[in-house]
C-alpha cells in the first residue's frame, strides 16, 4: 500500500467537513425531513455520503494488483 | 416476580449459547500466545470485519447512546458524527499499519512502536497507556451488564451482584475462548441487537406517538432546546462537539485491540474495503437515539440515564422480549469485554511486565502471566464499576481522551521521517498529563472544548516541536516501514 494521493486525502477531507466541522450551519431542528429534526436528518445522511467519498477514493488510489486504466471511468 | 424469572431465563439462555459457540470456535484450535491474542494470522475480510464491527456495537453503543439522548440531549449526536469519520482515517491509516503488522508478524499495538522508534522504554509507555484506558472501557461493559440484569430482574437481583456475576461470565469466558472464539460470538450478538435496535427503534415511538415525526414533533413542543446543541447541558456546545468527534474519530483506531487487529487482515485491501461500508453499520444509532428521546416524554426523572433504554423496553414489551433485547444487551457487553481485557493482559504481560520487568521469561510464562492478569484486570475493572456512577459515555470519552493520545505518533511515524523517538516519548508524556490534570481538576470541558482534544493539540505540538531539536537515531527503521521507504513508483509491488 503506497501513500494516500491528494485527490483522495481531498475525497477524504469532504466528510469532515460535511458531517463535523460545518456543525453550526446544520443544527437546528427546523425544517424537518421525513419527520425527524435537521441535524439528525443531516447526520443520517452522512452515513451513506462517507463511503460515497471513501469509494471514489479507492478508484483514485486503486490496489496494485488492479491496472489503474481500467479504474476511476465508472463514476 | 415471575416476569422477572422469564426475562432472566431468556438473557441467560442467549448468553449460554454465545459462551458455548466461544468455547466450540476455539476447542478446534491449538492455542498459544499468538493464536490466543491474534488467532493466528489470515483473518479473511469476514472474521477481521467481526472483530472490528464487534467493537462497533459495545454497551456503549446500546445503552450508552440511548441515555445520553434522554439525559443530555442533542449532544449525543456526536456519536453519530464521529462513527462514519472514524472510518475516513481507517481508510487512510490502517492498510499501512497493517501491511508493517503483517510483514513483521507483530501481535500488538506496543510492538509497533517497538518496531518503529527502537525504544522498549517507548514500548512499555504505550502499552501502560492502553492498559489504563482500556479500565475505564470494560468498565463501561460489567456497568452495562449490571444495567441489564437489575432492570431484567425488576430489581431482584441488585446491581452490585449482577456486576459480580458478569465478571465471573466474562472472564471465564476469555480464559478459554481466546480472540477467534470471541470474534465468533459477534456473529450472535450483532444479529440480535440489529433485530432488537430496528424493532424497538421503530416500534417504541409508534407505539407512544403514533410514529417517529409526531414524536419529535411533540418534543420539540415540550423541550424545544433538548433538540439542538448543548442541550439539556450547558457547556456541551459546538466546539465540543468538533472536538469530541475529532477525538474520537482519531481514537478510535488507536484502542490497542483494534489497532491489532488490522494485524490479522489477509490483505490491506481488506481493510479499505471494510472502512468503506462500515459506516452503514452506525445505521442502528439513530434507532437507539429515537428510544432515548421517547423516553424524555414518557419515563421523565429517571434516576440513571444509563438505564432508560431497558426501562423503556419493560415498560412497553412483554417480559419474553425484554429477555431478547436483555440478551442481545449483555453478549454486546461480554464480547467488547472480553476482547478488551484479552488485549490488556497481553499488552501488560508482552510489553509492559517482561521487557522492563523480567527478561529471562518465556513465552509460555508470559501466556501464564497474561491468564492471570486477566482476571486481576477484570477485578479492577469492576471495583470501578461498584464504585463509580459515571454515566457510560461520560466513561468512554475519559478512554478516549487518554487512547487518543498514541495518534501522533503513529501517523507521524507512518507518514514522516523526522520524528524522533524522544519526540513521541515527550508528546505521550505530554498529552497524557494534560489529559489527567484536566478531567482530575474537573476541566473537561475546558473552554468549551473537549479535554481530550485539548491535549492532543498540545501532544502533537510538542512530538513535532521535540522531533525537531533531536535526531532520529533508529538505523534503517525507513527499510522497516514499507510507506516511508517507498517511493510512489517502486512501492507497486507491495500490498
Amino acid at each position: 500500500m503506497k501513500r494516500p494521493s491528494l485527490g483522495s486525502l481531498l475525497l477524504g477531507l469532504i466528510p469532515f467537513i460535511g458531517g463535523c466541522l460545518s456543525v453550526p450551519l446544520w443544527d437546528r431542528v427546523d425544517p424537518m425531513v421525513f419527520g425527524v429534526p435537521f441535524n439528525f436528518f443531516w447526520l443520517v445522511c452522512w452515513l451513506f455520503l462517507t463511503p460515497l467519498c471513501l469509494w471514489g477514493a479507492y478508484r483514485l488510489d486503486p490496489p496494485p494488483s488492479e491496472t489503474p486504466s481500467e479504474r476511476g471511468d465508472a463514476q | 416476580m415471575t416476569s422477572g424469572i422469564v426475562a432472566m431465563t431468556i438473557i441467560s439462555g442467549i448468553v449460554g449459547v454465545g459462551a458455548l459457540a466461544g468455547f466450540y470456535a476455539k476447542s478446534r484450535r491449538k492455542m498459544d500466545l499468538e493464536q490466543w491474542t491474534v488467532g493466528g494470522r489470515g483473518f479473511g475480510v469476514v472474521l477481521v470485519w467481526l472483530l472490528m464491527a464487534g467493537e462497533m456495537y459495545t454497551t456503549f453503543t446500546f445503552l450508552g447512546a440511548s441515555g445520553w439522548a434522554y439525559s443530555r440531549g442533542a449532544p449525543v449526536f456526536y456519536i453519530l458524527s464521529y462513527q462514519p469519520l472514524l472510518n475516513v482515517v481507517a481508510f487512510f491509516i490502517l492498510p499501512l499499519i497493517s501491511d508493517v503488522g503483517r510483514k513483521y508478524r507483530l501481535q500488538t499495538q506496543p510492538d509497533f512502536f517497538l518496531l518503529r522508534y527502537g525504544s522498549k522504554h517507548l514500548s512499555a509507555l504505550v502499552a501502560l497507556v492502553g492498559v489504563t484506558c482500556l479500565l475505564p472501557y470494560s468498565q463501561l461493559q460489567l456497568t452495562g451488564l449490571g444495567v441489564i440484569v437489575e432492570v431484567a430482574s425488576y430489581g431482584a437481583i441488585s446491581r452490585t451482584l449482577a456486576m459480580f456475576i458478569a465478571f465471573t461470565i466474562v472472564a471465564a469466558f476469555v480464559f478459554v475462548s481466546g480472540v477467534r472464539g470471541v470474534a465468533w460470538v459477534s456473529v450472535i450478538k450483532d444479529v440480535l441487537l440489529l433485530f432488537a435496535a430496528v424493532f424497538v427503534g421503530i416500534a417504541v415511538p409508534y407505539i407512544y406517538f403514533g410514529g417517529i415525526g409526531p414524536m419529535f414533533a411533540a418534543l420539540a413542543q415540550a423541550k424545544p432546546h433538548h433538540l439542538t446543541m448543548p442541550g439539556a447541558t450547558r457547556d456541551l456546545g459546538h466546539g465540543w462537539f468538533i472536538s469530541s468527534v475529532l477525538l474520537t474519530a482519531m481514537g478510535f483506531y488507536m484502542w490497542p485491540q483494534l489497532f491489532a487487529a488490522s494485524f490479522t487482515a489477509r490483505n490491506s485491501n481488506i481493510l479499505r474495503r471494510n472502512a468503506i461500508v462500515m459506516p452503514l453499520y452506525s445505521i442502528t444509532m439513530p434507532l437507539m437515539f429515537i428510544v432515548g428521546f421517547c423516553a424524555v416524554l414518557v419515563l421523565p426523572g429517571l434516576k440513571d440515564s444509563n438505564m432508560a433504554l431497558m426501562t423503556m423496553v419493560r415498560k412497553t414489551f412483554p417480559a419474553w422480549f425484554l429477555g431478547v433485547v436483555g440478551g442481545a444487551g449483555a453478549l454486546t457487553a461480554m464480547v467488547p469485554a472480553a476482547i478488551q481485557l484479552l488485549t490488556s493482559a497481553t499488552l501488560f504481560a508482552k510489553n509492559l511486565f517482561r521487557p522492563i520487568l523480567a527478561p529471562n521469561m518465556t513465552d509460555g510464562e508470559v501466556g501464564r502471566l497474561a491468564k492471570l492478569m486477566v482476571l486481576l484486570l477484570t477485578g479492577c475493572a469492576l471495583f470501578l464499576a461498584i464504585h463509580s456512577s459515571l454515566s457510560l459515555v461520560s466513561l468512554l470519552l475519559i478512554g478516549y481522551a487518554g487512547i487518543a493520545q498514541l495518534f501522533p505518533g503513529v501517523v507521524l511515524g507512518l507518514f514522516s521521517k523526522r520524528v524522533t523517538t524522544v519526540g513521541v516519548f515527550a508528546g505521550i508524556a505530554a498529552g497524557i498529563g494534560c489529559t489527567a490534570f484536566l478531567i482530575l481538576t474537573g476541566r473537561d470541558p475546558y473552554y468549551g472544548l473537549n479535554a481530550g482534544f485539548v491535549a492532543l493539540c498540545l501532544n502533537f505540538a510538542t512530538t513535532i516541536l521535540v522531533s525537531l531539536v533531536t535526531t532520529a537515531h533508529v538505523a534503517g527503521f525507513e527499510e522497516l516501514m514499507p510507506v516511508l521507504a517507498a517511493t510512489p513508483e517502486t512501492a507497486q509491488g507491495r500490498s
